[in-house]
């Protein structure tokens, strides 16, 4: 019976929250197109990880080894290469990860398997697999076709499926039989690199004033700062202002920062990529201004303003002094 | 140390309202502005820099229509030496893998010790060309990479992971490296920068030239096609609140006072 497989993935000892939406999302296919679902899992001292999965799934491939401890594409691709011609599954899911996107692709090649990346949503029509993309920074979506291929290849964006609602499966746990032939010396991962501590922990703020490329110039920092203060919070900001070092990179807010849950999120001048809202669509209130009616931050937001940040800011700023007597 | 720089010409989306297209699978281009992809601004930069400090010579490649020459022009005034664009009527429609093999061909008579591109592209978002490219050359890669430290033979690198962590891992060389966005800051190009590079040639290959059929590109010899494109579902979406600054600033404060925040 073929299979779907899904790539289980961890670092530092901890499961990735991709891996029971992935499950979840493959269960749900692998009903749809009458097949079992298979995890992968690839590592060194995974067995409690092994336990934990193997509750959902039908088969549980496990294989430990040193050249698995740490993440590393290379002999990745080639045991999965291995498992990819030896069980042939029909549809192969992984997250679109820093994992995922380091991966995918060289597999894909390898093993000639059609690959869609970053896809937020997967339908099955008939017997064929449909993944959904987005495309154009958020502002379209994209139906993808595949070529015609024995088996085809999906990164999944994280967050796209709930994890909730998972079966109990409780298949087997089974040891992948694959012999590395080389050490793989020509990549080698050396260690996990620790994000700097500032002075500012904006998870730990009630009130979040966020600013995006729409700050324009660092100049005009100064007024999101006193709004920030005069709402007891802090400032925060989304990658383009990190990259251009106009505030420090433990500010970021989105997946290669920090996730935030302040009551209060204001989004100045931020386009809301999936990266950005990934960070703080929990917020218990969104507030975004941009100039941009169409731009993504909108469909998160609770409140908008469409106009420019520099026009909306000073009257608020003046508007909040007044009503504190300041 | 010889470096390749593969770069992409894309639209610039941010404050434009999109549409699709007539045939329904993309958008329309008409008064679209086009730039060199973010990314590979961030690519070009690095690879002029590596070459600056330990010597060597770059070459900045791109596939896409005609009018892309621009975007090597641009990498030749940031500091490349040379620049190549290919560019063929048949290559319309090429996925992520049809357009690494394209550059595959096309790099396979250059000498390099590192190729550079950048982690993604604005327009599809795929995040796939490099890699793939490393895997047809049969070159070790790593992907979203945050700095770069040559060494004898290998290179050190960081790599961007979740949550503000982050990896390091060393890579022989020749290898692959796509350059997540903030490596460095890009150098400011001006018109005269572009103007003192107009006499270099630029060298433009089709796939003939390249030894590609029509059927190893195009939607032919891509994995995937794009059957329609649409814009993201509206949701509830945000109340917009309207009016006048001083109308607006006095429902923000309401807002702020049902939060609890002043």
């Amino acid at each position: 019976m073929a299979e779907i497989l899904v790539l289980m993935e961890h670092r530092q000892g901890e499961m990735q929250d991709i891996n029971l939406e992935m499950l979840a999302k493959g269960q749900q296919l692998a009903e749809q197109t009458k097949k079992e679902l298979t995890a992968v899992l690839l590592g060194k001292g995974v067995a409690s990880m092994a336990d934990e999965i193997k509750r959902y799934c039908h088969h549980t491939l496990v294989m430990e080894d040193d050249l698995l401890a740490n993440f590393n594409s290379e002999p990745y691709q080639d045991v999965l290469s291995f498992l990819l011609k030896e069980r042939k599954p029909s549809l192969v899911l992984m997250g679109h990860t820093a994992f995922g996107m380091d991966l995918a692709p060289p597999l894909a090649t390898a093993t000639e398997t059609p690959l869609a990346t970053d896809c937020y949503e997967i339908e099955v029509k008939g017997d064929t697999i449909i993944p959904y993309r987005q495309m154009y920074a958020g502002k379209m979506c994209a139906e993808v076709h595949f070529k015609e291929a024995p088996c085809h290849m999906i990164t999944v964006r994280a967050g796209s499926f709930p994890a909730e609602g998972l079966k109990e499966i409780n298949g087997a746990v089974e040891q992948v039989s694959f012999q590395f032939d080389k050490d793989y010396a020509y990549k080698k991962f050396l260690q996990y690199v620790e994000a700097a501590v500032g002075d500012v922990d904006i998870t730990q703020a009630d009130v979040l004033v966020a600013v995006g490329r729409g700050i324009g110039d660092p100049e005009n920092l100064p007024m999101v700062e006193e709004l920030a203060k005069l709402l007891g919070g802090v400032v925060a900001c989304s990658r383009p202002v990190s990259d251009k070092n106009w505030l420090p990179k433990e500010r970021q807010v989105g997946t290669s920062g920090k996730t935030v849950k302040p009551k209060l999120y204001i989004a100045l001048g931020i386009s809301g990529a999936f990266q950005h809202i990934a960070g703080m669509k929990n917020a218990a209130t969104i507030i975004a201004v941009n100039k941009d009616a169409k731009a993504p931050i909108f469909s998160v937001a609770h409140y908008g303003i469409v106009d420019d940040l520099l026009k909306v800011v000073p009257g608020i700023v003046a508007k909040v002094r007044e009503r504190k007597g300041a | 140390m010889d470096i390749i720089v593969c770069i992409k010409r894309v639209p610039e989306v941010a404050e434009i309202d999109l549409q699709v297209d007539q045939t329904g699978k993309g958008i329309q281009e008409e008064g679209l502005v086009f730039a060199v992809n973010d990314w590979d601004n961030y690519a070009v930069e690095e690879a002029v820099r590596m070459k600056e400090k330990h010597g060597g010579k770059v070459t900045a490649i791109t596939v896409g229509s005609e009018e892309s020459e621009d975007v090597v022009r641009r990498a030749l005034a940031l500091g490349a030496d040379e620049a190549v664009v290919v560019t063929d009527p048949q290559a319309e429609g090429s996925d992520a893998y049809a357009i690494a093999k394209i550059l595959a061909a096309a790099i396979k008579d250059i000498p390099y010790d590192i190729i550079l591109t950048g982690a993604l592209a604005d327009d599809d978002g795929c995040a796939q060309v490099g890699a793939t490219l490393a895997e047809l050359l049969g070159i070790p890669h790593a992907t979203l990479v945050t700095a770069i430290e040559i060494e004898e033979k290998q290179v050190k690198v960081k790599r961007e992971l979740e949550g503000g962590l982050e990896e390091e891992l060393v890579v022989a060389t020749p290898a692959l490296f796509t350059i997540q966005s903030g490596i460095n800051e890009p150098r400011y190009v001006s018109i005269m920068g572009i103007r003192k590079v107009a006499k270099i040639e630029v060298a433009t290959r089709d796939l003939g030239a390249l030894g590609l059929s029509p059927d190893q590109v195009g939607s032919a010899g891509s994995f995937i096609t794009v059957e329609k494109i649409f814009p993201p579902p509206a949701g509830e979406g945000a109340q917009i609140l309207e009016g006048s600054p001083d109308e607006v600033a006095t429902k923000m404060m309401d807002i702020f006072q049902k939060g609890g925040v002043v």
